[in-house]
């Protein structure tokens, strides 16, 4: 290569770099306000356990203008038809007591502080539970119903209305106390390089965020936004059904969703957007 | 016959005489194709709604034919020019027969 090819290809690397720039500053600017009038926390201070990272972003931040226009109106985003369903499922009465959900917790909004606190410990239980463990206990021990399948449409809707409830709420997620020792094995799993791609999740989400792995534009990783309708999927998705997505991209035999592996994963994960707002269900590619 | 079948719509209350407005409407709805098969082989009948209407005081605004390629939950946008006060109907016709209806007043002044 000629000294002047030579040049000529680093001019059009700084030119499309200054670019990338460019662009990702703008998307950090944009406000994220759902309905004209619900704003979103969508960048926040890094929690005092993130070691490695100063500032949070959720990743509504990292997506096209398309895809953000669609998540800040309800008409737009195809998750609201998953919350309409659940809304439904959470009148209906279900198991032998003709209990529903609406019989002890009123209406939705009476859970708004829930997705914002979840995973958290059940004294109870004696574990960390998620917002799915905790609809399954309602419905076997409350209801004496059958329980959902963990990733099944029922459930990843009921989860939607639950995030859609909890809407605006600062994620404060409690990685103290009884929970810390499974916080403390989802941050082992988060740094675990993991498949024949030796890839952790820390690998891409806390080290190339904002960069491309191809054409996919890297986000933080954050959970803020679950379950997310996944444009690709042309549905809702679950926290876990992404991690198994994830790990799988690694080469890796994943974790079974809802395994002890994935609570303390997503519990670890979760508290990594403590100071984000909840804005599931979101819109991503 | 496709279940939660539900339709929904957006217009302004109000507009301004002969303002053009913007009207988004979407209709949960499998819209099965014909072309899947099942864990066993059979095809999946198609299921899908064929055609959408929307009207004002009984004028065609659009009339669309749709096809077994067009995705789940279809969602049309589309604008119309409001000369006076009235309503705007929606209709849905799926393959079943079933016939699904909206309607939205627009206030003009």
């Amino acid at each position: 290569m000629t000294k002047r090819t030579l040049f000529a290809g680093l001019l059009a690397t700084g030119g499309v770099l200054v670019a990338g720039l460019a662009q990702a500053q703008d998307i950090i600017n944009d406000e994220l306000v759902i309905n004209g009038d619900l704003n979103i926390v969508t960048q926040a201070p890094a929690a005092d356990h993130l070691d490695y990272m100063s500032v949070v972003r959720s990743g509504w931040t990292f997506r096209s203008t398309e895809t953000q226009a669609m998540q800040m109106d309800d008409f737009d985003n195809p998750g609201m038809l998953g919350v309409e369903s659940a809304m439904s499922d959470f009148t209906t009465a279900m198991g032998a007591d003709g209990e529903s959900c609406a019989s002890c917790h009123d209406g939705p909004e009476s859970l708004s502080n829930v997705r914002a606190t979840y995973p958290q410990w059940d004294e109870e239980h004696g574990e960390v539970q998620t917002v799915e463990m905790q609809v399954n206990e309602c419905i076997t021990e409350r209801m004496g119903a059958e329980p959902w399948g963990y990733n099944s449409t029922e459930m990843i809707n009921m989860s939607g209305l639950i995030s859609w409830a909890g809407r605006g709420e600062i994620v404060d997620i409690a990685i103290d106390g009884p929970a810390q020792e499974t916080w403390q094995m989802g941050k082992d799993l988060y740094y675990t390089r993991t498949g024949q791609l030796e890839l952790s999740c820390a690998n891409c989400h806390e080290d190339n965020y904002d960069n491309y792995i191809r054409a996919d534009h890297l986000s933080m990783g954050m959970l803020t936004g679950f379950p997310t309708y996944r444009l690709k999927d042309a549905r809702l998705v679950s926290v876990h059904s992404r991690f198994r997505g994830c790990i799988r991209d690694t080469r890796a035999e994943t974790y079974a969703v809802g395994s002890p592996e994935f609570v303390a994963l997503e519990l670890y994960v979760m508290s990594r957007g403590n100071g984000l707002s909840v804005e599931g269900p979101a819109v991503r590619n | 016959m496709a279940d939660n079948v539900r339709p929904r719509v957006r217009v302004p209350d109000s507009a301004a005489a002969g303002e053009v407005v913007s009207i988004k409407t979407l209709i949960s709805h499998p819209m099965e194709s014909g072309q899947r098969r099942d864990g066993d082989g059979n095809t999946i009948p198609r299921s899908i709604i064929n055609r959408f209407v929307a009207a004002y005081n009984g004028e065609t605004i659009i009339d669309v034919t749709m096809e077994p390629a067009i995705s789940t939950n279809p969602y049309f946008e589309f604008q119309a020019l409001i000369p006076e006060s009235g309503t705007m109907t929606f209709t849905w016709y799926d393959d079943d027969g079933s016939v699904y209806e909206d309607a939205k007043d627009i206030a003009v002044g």
